[in-house]
């Protein structure tokens, strides 16, 4: 067990993913000799050398291009989009094969890639730095999007990432990247691709939230849990697409009341399909409105104007308090 | 049927003040006395600039950037030779072509201290896009904007910027190919700076050349020593002047060094050697330029030490107006989404209004 941060997790899992299987190899703009530009890859080079640490020309379709043509030939290429900002390059390539391949060829010819990409805002980066597009992705048949919060649900989702039969997008929240530090077990740990996780149980209001939205979410729990004495039931989605509609629809049925947080624009954003799966499975068993707690639907604002932006735990308080009075 | 050669291809290269100062007499410009030291000038202020973002960076009073030090020799002879009416689409890099341009020296600092004001022109007549963050994109706009003005008859020119590493994207091809096939007025400079961010030349592209990427699409090509701003001039002047004769784009390959970091969030010791950093800074662009202006009579110390405590001076009454507070509406981005009205921004405003009246305007 150490303490590691998200940086240190990630590279943990990628390390010893490419020690147990040979075929795992990493390849992006500056992943080899710089170690990423958020040093995720760091060391992988000195370990594994330049024949599966891989310096790319500055392209991200062919990054993501080549890496189909690698893992159609067996190999589990790990890519990186150096910012999410710029993966909107590949999105040709995303779409039209990463994402159908499977089905195109009813299974014959797949795909076990990973596609890493650091996302979010809150940490003062330049303009096409901060947006949250996790449902650019989401919304395709045949992509995968997993979103770790934390240190150790990182590593453990990276490695089932990696081991995963289907290209995953594997969305990093850079703002929890080094923002604080979780005990990792050096033994393998995995999670569940595809699962929701509930952190923490209760039986008065389920709150929802995801990546790096997470730590307003916990923070507002605590708070109204202080004011109130709620029991809260907290639920980490870690997989936006497939979405775990069930682990959700049964808190919600018991708590009768919810909030989602979500750092993203308002509408078309993963929580109005959650709303939509609750509206399905639980309806009858909603004491109040699902309440929604997001970004809004304008161009991210460059980091001066930033933190206004962002959903934070006083907003969310103020939903929850909104929630329980209704 | 024997095999015959159909094609032959070769690239030029152009130097002509090289890096003792020493020019070349028959293909050196006639700039002229005034136009000389004016181009010396607008380099050392662009110098100026950029140290002082540095330290302001290194003090917590800006932002990440990417410092242009190294590059003067490219961005200010290009801007100086465009006209009231071209278009310039730059990268990132380009700090001097901007305030040749008449952007104020504001705009990038208040650009790279986290506000979209940075990106708005005192006068939207100057024709400078803003910075193109996503490597590769502003080729393409500038085949379309050279489209235009080819459609429109002016006489209007358009110029754009990419780095090495950029040569790599899909829209730099596109984009000349574009402007190739249109015969539009587009002058497309690839600053050459030997890194792109921890990738090195070699690493990105298998090409003798970046220039003879152009070749294959058909336009005329030239390499410059990027460090020289009278090549620099030469070159641009002649791509200037056959764009706007409707002969078409041309790629100009402006070879130079990356003498920072990338960014300031950047730590180039983790990829280079500082002996080729010391290498590169033998070859900078304005000890050469001085050396040609003082062999010319037309520069001596004095005049060097006057020209200091100007940029200096201008350099500290930007950063003092940049540093002056305002009161910036946190809510302006609700403003611009879109050119028309609609209820679900109306209502997301008010939201968002709501939100700052509890919580206080943050930062
Ligand atoms: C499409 C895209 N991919 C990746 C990046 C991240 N990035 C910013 S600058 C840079 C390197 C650019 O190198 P080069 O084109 O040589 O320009 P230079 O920085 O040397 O001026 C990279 C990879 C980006 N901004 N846009
Ligand atoms: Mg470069």
């Amino acid at each position: 067990m150490a303490k590691l941060n998200m940086v240190q997790a990630i590279n943990l899992a990628l390390a010893q993913e490419m020690e147990k299987d040979a075929d795992v190899l990493v390849l992006g703009q500056d992943v080899a000799v710089d170690g990423g530009v958020f040093r995720v890859t760091d060391g992988l080079l000195e370990k594994f050398g330049d024949q599966r640490v891989v310096d790319t020309p500055l392209a991200e379709s062919g990054i993501i291009g080549s890496s189909i043509g690698m893992a159609m030939a067996g190999l589990k290429p790990v890519c990186e989009m150096q910012f999410s900002g710029f993966s909107y390059l590949m999105m040709g390539q995303f779409e039209a094969h990463a994402t159908r391949m499977r089905s195109r060829t009813h299974g014959q010819i797949t795909l076990p890639m990973v596609i890493r990409m650091p996302f979010g805002g809150g940490v003062r980066a330049l303009e096409h730095h901060s947006e949250s597009r996790e449902v650019l992705f989401a919304h395709l048949p045949g992509a995968k999007v997993v979103i770790p919060s934390g240190p150790r649900n990182a590593r453990a989702l990276l490695v089932a990432a990696i081991r995963d039969p289907d290209p995953v997008v594997f969305m990093e929240p850079k703002h929890s990247y080094r923002a604080f530090r979780e005990e990792v077990p050096d033994a393998e740990e995995t999670l569940p691709v595809g699962k929701c996780q509930v952190v923490q149980e209760g039986t008065d209001l389920t709150v929802i939230s995801w990546g790096a939205m997470m730590r307003p979410a916990l923070k507002a729990a605590a708070e109204i849990e202080k004011r109130r004495g709620t029991s809260v039931e907290i639920i980490d989605v870690q997989t936006i697409a497939p979405l775990d509609a069930h682990t959700i629809a049964e808190s919600v049925r018991k708590t009768g009341r919810c909030v989602i947080v979500q750092e993203a624009p308002r509408s078309y954003g993963a929580s109005g399909e959650i709303v939509a799966q609750i509206n399905d499975r639980a309806l009858m068993h909603l004491e109040a409105p699902v309440k929604r707690l997001t970004g809004y639907d304008v161009v991210t604002p460059y980091f001066g104007r930033e933190k206004s932006y962002l959903p934070n735990a006083e907003r969310v308080v103020a939903g929850m308090e909104e929630t329980l009075d209704f | 049927m024997p095999e015959k050669q159909i094609a032959k291809f070769s690239v030029t290269h152009l130097q002509v003040l090289d890096e003792k100062g020493k020019v070349d007499a028959a293909l050196e410009p006639d700039l002229g006395q005034e136009q000389a030291v004016e181009m010396y000038r607008w380099m050392r202020l662009a110098r100026t600039l950029d140290e002082r973002m540095l330290k302001l960076q290194r003090q917590g009073r800006l932002g990440t950037f990417p410092p242009c030090t190294g590059h003067e020799a490219v961005s200010i002879p290009v801007g100086l030779a465009m006209k009231k009416g071209d278009w310039f689409a730059g990268a990132f890099r380009e700090l001097g072509t901007r305030l040749v341009r008449g952007e104020p020296l504001t705009n990038t600092l208040h650009y790279y201290n986290g506000w979209e004001e940075g990106n708005i022109l005192p006068d939207a007549d100057l024709r400078i896009l803003p910075t193109s963050v996503v490597i590769g994109c502003q080729i393409e706009h500038a085949a379309g904007l050279a489209y235009a003005a080819k459609y429109r008859g002016t006489d209007e020119a358009v110029v754009t910027f990419i780095g090495d590493g950029g040569t790599s994207e899909g829209s730099f091809h596109e984009g000349l190919n574009f402007a190739a096939v249109w015969k539009a007025p587009m002058v497309a400079i690839v600053q050459n700076n030997q890194w792109a961010i921890s990738i090195p030349r070699e690493t990105q592209t298998a090409s003798e050349t970046l220039a003879q990427k152009g070749i294959a699409y058909g336009i005329p090509v030239i390499q410059v020593d990027g460090n020289d701003p009278l090549a620099v001039w030469v070159a641009v002047n002649e791509a200037l002047d056959r764009a706007r004769a409707g002969d078409g784009p041309t790629l100009i390959e402006a070879v130079t060094y990356r003498l920072m970091m990338h960014t300031t969030a950047d730590d180039p010791t983790k990829y280079r050697q500082s002996a080729d950093e010391e290498a590169a800074w033998a070859k900078e662009p304005l000890i050469r330029t001085r050396k040609w202006l003082a062999n010319k009579g037309w520069w001596d110390d004095a005049r060097e030490e006057k020209l200091l405590a100007e940029c200096k001076e201008q350099v500290d009454a930007a950063v003092e107006e940049f540093e002056t507070p305002v009161e910036r509406a946190h809510d302006e981005s609700f403003r611009h989404v879109y050119g028309t009205e609609h209820a679900v921004i109306r209502e997301q405003h008010e939201d968002f209004l709501a939100n700052q009246e509890r919580e206080g305007q943050r930062g």
